[in-house]
């Protein structure tokens, strides 16, 4: 789109980026070929995540070794029969570590970005549809909340809410998450909100909800479950630079940030670098999953590549 | 233009203000009382009732929001109950860090990104753009802490070429100063280098279908010449205000890299600050990071007036 205003179009380009986080913008070339499906990368992507998520479900029936055992007779060990990744300075094994701490992850993740997704995306139906306003007002709402930088928030609410917990932590990661998809949507919304079909379902005289759910809402949920897959990865990236830091889910538990934190303390990154190297690994693997599904749904179904 | 501008004024100073009651109301309105903090659990009820009253804490929110944003119209964001220096002391000491994490780590990835992005936007799809873009999808998934994990352990722990953790003021000559910076500004672009390489590479494939780079081509200039001078420009919108846009996580991967290497910017005072529950230095330090994001983000709407006439008439 070169040339056909670019105030409009950059407007729509923050957005996008916003969210995003630099995803690419789609062009035209990709978006033709795209047509004929989701392609391989997705569905490899998507059997890959798919594998994690259910290691992490099934955790506790899998054949594998307590997380929390502390096995004082093989400290450190690299990888072996026993333990397939090794073990941490605790003697702890590494597999089953990352295995029960990719839970925290995937339940932060998954859940806070649903829960997000379920109320950014009815505000965004609405704003984008009615306009005026609650518009402006619920538009100023997500700019306050988005002039924070997510972690610095969360650091200061966890500093005063005390103990924290998985269900705090991932409320307020679906506060951090909503302002971002309330806008993603909002923005599809208003692209959508005055075509022809829109306007012959009002003058039949469809009522307001039945043109947010049965006209808009299946119009809109493409693009916002891409931008809720990157919504997953950058709540894990969060979750991950918490436990980092050592302000998400309190030991023993283990978490991937966690474990990588652990592999950076005393030394540890010189006695045995499997412990952070594993752990990493892992979340990157992950992350590129997530962003090759959203991407590959993008390229597929955005409006604007389509040249509505 | 002007008429703009103002407009653009008057949203900053309602979201400024949005901001200063919501980091007044995040250390207020949570549960945890701070005599609590500052005398202990065993103090009397006396003596904390006195406490709330010095501190001007007995009195409405309303009133504790007046007097709490007119000190901090003077410059007076409250004393530290640990380290007893002023907050807005400890600010102007770690603030300059983070800055300078930021626009080191910003310009490496300008450097990086730029002419990889001209030369894989030259020839889409041909191999040099299918490895650059392949390879930053890899770059954008690796979280800050990876990488900063990583170098650590290649550069720091294996080869001793820099020093691991620390930091040297730029008094002590920017030698040190720029070495104990380096590594935390290497994790912090390597995010920066995938996306501002993404945005730019897009716009310029756009760009250069365009009739003014094919006329331009035909009065035989240099394709370098072409890409720079013709090109670049109407380009690097999406970059600009991806690069506005990124302030925020870069604060954030700021905190985590300050943490990892014991830089003593913002993060590593809101940790501290956060531990010992320091609620004047946390708030004053949100507040601090929260105004500064958005006024560079208002920095980067103005800029773009400047840069394309037509922003100001949308």
């Amino acid at each position: 789109m070169p040339d056909a205003g670019i105030a409009a179009d950059d407007v729509e380009r923050i957005e996008d980026f916003e969210s995003l986080q630099g995803m690419t913008q789609p062009e035209p070339v990709r978006a033709v070929e795209a047509r004929s499906g989701l392609g391989v990368v997705f569905w490899v992507s998507f059997a890959w995540v798919a594998v994690m998520v259910l290691l992490a479900v099934l955790a506790s029936v899998l054949p594998i070794k307590n997380p929390n055992f502390q096995d004082y007779t093989a400290v450190n060990i690299g990888p072996s029969v026993h333990h397939l990744l090794g073990t941490d300075e605790l003697g702890r094994d590494l597999l089953s570590r990352i295995i029960y701490g990719s839970r925290v992850s995937f339940v932060i993740g998954f859940a806070s970005v649903g829960l997000a997704l379920v109320v950014g995306g009815a505000f965004g139906l609405l704003a984008g549809y009615t306009g005026g306003w609650i518009d402006s007002v619920l538009n100023a709402g997500s700019l306050v909340v988005l002039a924070f930088p997510a972690l610095l928030a969360i650091l200061v609410i966890e500093a005063f809410w005390k103990p924290t917990t998985l269900l705090k932590l991932t409320l307020m990661f679906a506060v951090a998450g909503a302002p971002s998809l309330f806008r993603v949507i909002r923005a599809t919304t208003l692209s959508f909100a005055n075509r022809e079909f829109v306007v012959a379902a009002r003058t039949m005289g469809a009522t307001t909800w039945r043109i947010l759910v049965r006209e808009l809402l299946p119009n809109v949920v493409p693009a916002a479950v891409s931008f809720a897959l990157i919504g997953v990865a950058v709540a894990i990236i969060l979750e991950g630079s918490l436990a980092f830091l050592g302000l998400s889910i309190t030991l023993p538990t283990a978490s991937l940030g966690n474990i990588i934190n652990e592999g950076v303390q005393n030394n540890n990154l010189s006695l045995n670098p499997f412990i952070a190297l594993w752990p990493s690994i892992y979340i990157f693997l992950l992350l590129v999953a997530l962003n090759l599904m959203a991407d590959r749904l993008r390229s597929r179904f955005d409006v604007r590549a389509g040249n509505l | 233009m002007a008429r703009y501008i103002g407009g653009r004024v008057i949203q900053l100073v309602v979201i400024c203000f949005f901001i200063s009651i919501v980091a007044f109301l995040l250390v207020h309105l949570l549960p945890g009382d701070p005599t609590y903090t500052i005398l202990g659990p065993n103090d009397t009820a006396q003596a904390r009732a006195e406490l709330l009253r010095q501190l001007g804490l007995d009195k409405s929110l309303p009133a504790q929001y007046w007097t709490w944003i007119g000190n901090v119209f003077h410059g007076n964001l409250g004393i530290s109950f640990l380290t007893h220096q002023t907050v807005s002391n400890a600010v102007g000491e770690a603030f300059p860090i983070d800055l300078e994490l930021i626009i080191v780590s910003q310009a490496m990835a300008f450097i990086v990104a730029i002419p990889l992005a001209l030369v894989a936007a030259l020839r889409p799809n041909r191999l040099f753009d299918r490895i650059a873009t392949t390879s930053t999808y890899a770059l954008l998934a690796v979280p800050t802490f990876v990488v900063a994990v990583i170098l650590v352990l290649v550069v720091a722990v294996k080869i001793h070429i820099f020093p691991a953790t620390g930091y040297n003021p730029l008094s002590q000559g920017i030698g040190p100063n720029l070495k104990s910076v380096l590594l935390p500004s290497i994790s912090l672009a390597v995010g920066s280098v995938a996306i501002y390489y993404r945005l730019l590479r897009a716009d310029m494939i756009a760009t250069l279908q365009e009739d003014f780079i094919t006329m331009a081509r035909a009065k035989g200039l240099s394709t370098p010449y072409i890409l720079l001078r013709h090109a670049l420009r109407p380009s690097s919108f999406a970059l600009l205000a991806g690069a506005g846009l990124s302030i925020g996580s870069l604060f954030t991967g700021a905190f985590v890299v300050e943490i990892l290497f014991q830089l003593p910017g913002i993060g590593f005072q809101i940790i501290q600050a956060i531990n010992a529950r320091d609620y004047l230095v946390v708030q004053g330090m949100a507040l601090v990071v929260a105004i500064a994001y958005v006024v560079i983000n208002f920095g980067v709407d103005i800029l773009f007036t400047f840069l394309d006439p037509r922003v100001r008439r949308a």
